[in-house]
């Protein structure tokens, strides 16, 4: 009798709980948030001040990648002969195998010129095969911005006002 | 139409053979027990494994070291930390140097963290097991909530990538303390509500106690490690035995069973979560700042030698043995994992037991297939 008694409460504080605050998510209309933190598929990141990517195909990702899902292909950055950029070279294609990436990312760490973030992207149907991994698609229609970004806008706010006029302008934030 | 008066009772009992598995819900995985049946009887009882086999072993091998971190996750894909531990472990011996305490200190919480989830994974499916419904809903609910705490720290809910040779990958994000003591009441709460529900309940009682009894010399026998192996009243855990990280500077208890059968599996596991709050809340307080890698990016390459660690997982003990040629990728990663011992002693648990009981036995063992098979 107790036991049973004991039990009923236990369901009816739960239902009063649940009543107050429902756990469902109504998912594909409502996305569930992710953490700041949070490692979806990798993607590139773009230099917004002279309109390409950072990477420079330096190959070290697809070295270090443990499935060997990567490719990339360098060429000679034409907008350096222009005198608008300074990298020499530059990516020209980057596909990611989305079959085979297992979201660990080694590439982010061992990527010297921070020209890769893991993006917040998982939902990955989408109408190409490949998508646009070079990110400016992604962050041009999303408001996301690319962690190693934050950091550098945190960075630029925690610096005194004199440096920051004699720096050189902060590039746009890449915001939709 | 059959003469049913022509039956002949004194023939010999017929002897069916029934496969369990490899889609059978309730073998947590895929694993297939194959069964030889008298009427509800086990006659005998024979586990065919390697449905999951991926060949991690030998994949290490053609890995660097900072890769095969990635393949120790999908080991025990439910306490994926903790097998990060080990092999960073492992490698940190062969190369004879400190991990930062701060690190050590991270690496315990997020251990015990993991711990726990894996244990309410099985009480809420252990509760399936024996028929109860309820309890999966309630610690799928604590479990979740810790793997948001995970998701917010490394980044990933299951699949980490988040320890390293020498430390970790990046400090604790900078609302790490508003995030867990925000998590840890709640989750006391949920340990609590589901032990509540299920532990003495009269049902579950009468379909867990004095099943599956293993005594203790078949328990050594067998190799048993962990949670299977301290019901039966041994107190053997690797984190007292054999103190690893900074386990030694926390005061818990090792709990143990008496009778050594499924409910006492059951239950030695439910008192570690307490064991396991208590550790984290005792971390939580000494834990210094500071550095939280001694290596940072720097390509690990061990020198010769070979070594074998082990720790603790939920399952049990876990070890290592890691044999380098002083190259940058290891020349044989062997891995001993508790799943794959304890399931050994199915084959002795299961004979002249009921079908209906099989389930409920193979449940109590707390097989992983990930690592089972490898």
């Amino acid at each position: 009798m107790l036991s049973s008694l004991k039990g009923m409460l236990i369901t009816l504080v739960s239902t009063v709980k649940g009543l107050r605050a429902p756990v469902t998510r109504q998912y594909p209309s409502v996305p569930t948030p992710v953490q700041p933190r949070y490692m979806g598929f990798p993607a590139l990141t773009w230099d917004e001040k002279v309109d390409e990517p950072y990477c420079t195909a330096c190959m070290v990702c697809i070295r270090n990648c443990p499935t060997l899902c990567m490719s990339a292909t360098m060429m000679d950055n034409p907008l350096q002969k222009e005198g608008k950029s300074s990298r020499k070279k530059i990516v020209e294609t980057f596909e990611i195998n989305l079959n085979r990436c297992i979201l660990c990312g080694i590439c982010v760490e061992v990527c010297n010129f921070d020209a890769i973030v893991m993006s917040h992207e998982h939902e990955l149907s989408t109408y190409e095969r490949n998508g646009d991994r070079l990110g400016q698609r992604y962050q041009k229609e999303t408001d996301w911005i690319p962690p190693t970004e934050l950091a550098k806008q945190a960075k630029a706010a925690a610096q005194p006002r004199e440096q920051k006029e004699g720096a050189p302008a902060a590039s746009g934030e890449p915001k939709a | 139409m059959v003469e049913v008066n022509n039956i002949d009772m004194d023939a010999e009992p017929l002897e069916m053979l029934v496969n369990m598995g490899p889609q059978h819900p309730s073998t947590h995985g895929v694993f297939r027990m194959v069964l030889w049946i008298d009427g509800e009887k086990v006659v005998r009882a024979e586990s065919h494994i390697g449905y999951l086999h991926r060949g991690s072993e030998k994949l290490c091998e053609g890995e660097q070291y900072h890769q095969i971190i990635t393949l120790f996750d999908r080991l025990d894909y439910i306490s994926n930390f903790n097998n990060e531990m080990v092999f960073c472990r492992a490698v940190e011996k062969l190369m004879g140097i400190e991990v930062p305490e701060r690190a050590e200190y991270v690496r315990v919480i997020l251990c015990e963290l993991n711990r726990i989830a894996s244990h309410l994974l099985f009480l809420g499916t252990f509760g399936l097991d024996a028929g109860a419904m309820t309890p999966v809903m309630l610690t799928f609910r604590g479990r979740e909530r810790i793997q948001s705490v995970f998701e917010a720290i490394s980044g990933a809910r299951m699949m980490h990538n988040y320890f390293r040779v020498g430390g970790i990958k990046e400090d604790l994000p900078a609302n790490f303390e508003q995030l867990v003591s925000d998590l840890l009441p709640d989750l006391r709460a949920d340990v609590e509500e589901a032990d509540k529900l299920l532990t003495y309940n009269e049902v579950f009682i009468a379909r867990t106690k004095g099943i599956g009894v293993i005594d203790t010399e078949t328990a050594v026998d067998y190799g048993l490690t962990g949670p299977c192996l301290r019901a039966c009243g041994v107190p053997y855990d690797v984190r007292k035995a054999e103190p690893y990280s900074v386990y030694d500077r926390f005061d818990f208890d090792v709990p143990v069973g008496i009778d050594g059968d499924s409910w006492e599996r059951y239950y030695v596991r439910v008192e570690e979560m307490y064991q396991s709050l208590n550790i984290i809340d005792q971390a939580l307080e000494q834990i210094p700042s500071g550095p939280v890698s001694t290596l940072g990016r720097r390509l690990i390459r061990p020198p010769k030698g070979d070594v074998y660690v082990r720790s603790e997982n939920p399952r049990g003990e876990i070890g290592v043995y890691l044999v380098s040629d002083g190259t940058d990728k290891p020349y044989r990663v062997k891995v001993r994992p508790p799943s794959f011992c304890n399931l050994s002693v199915l084959e002795v648990l299961l004979k002249d037991t009921w079908v209906a009981d099989a389930v409920i036995i193979l449940g109590s063992l707390d097989i992983v297939l990930g690592e089972v098979d490898r």
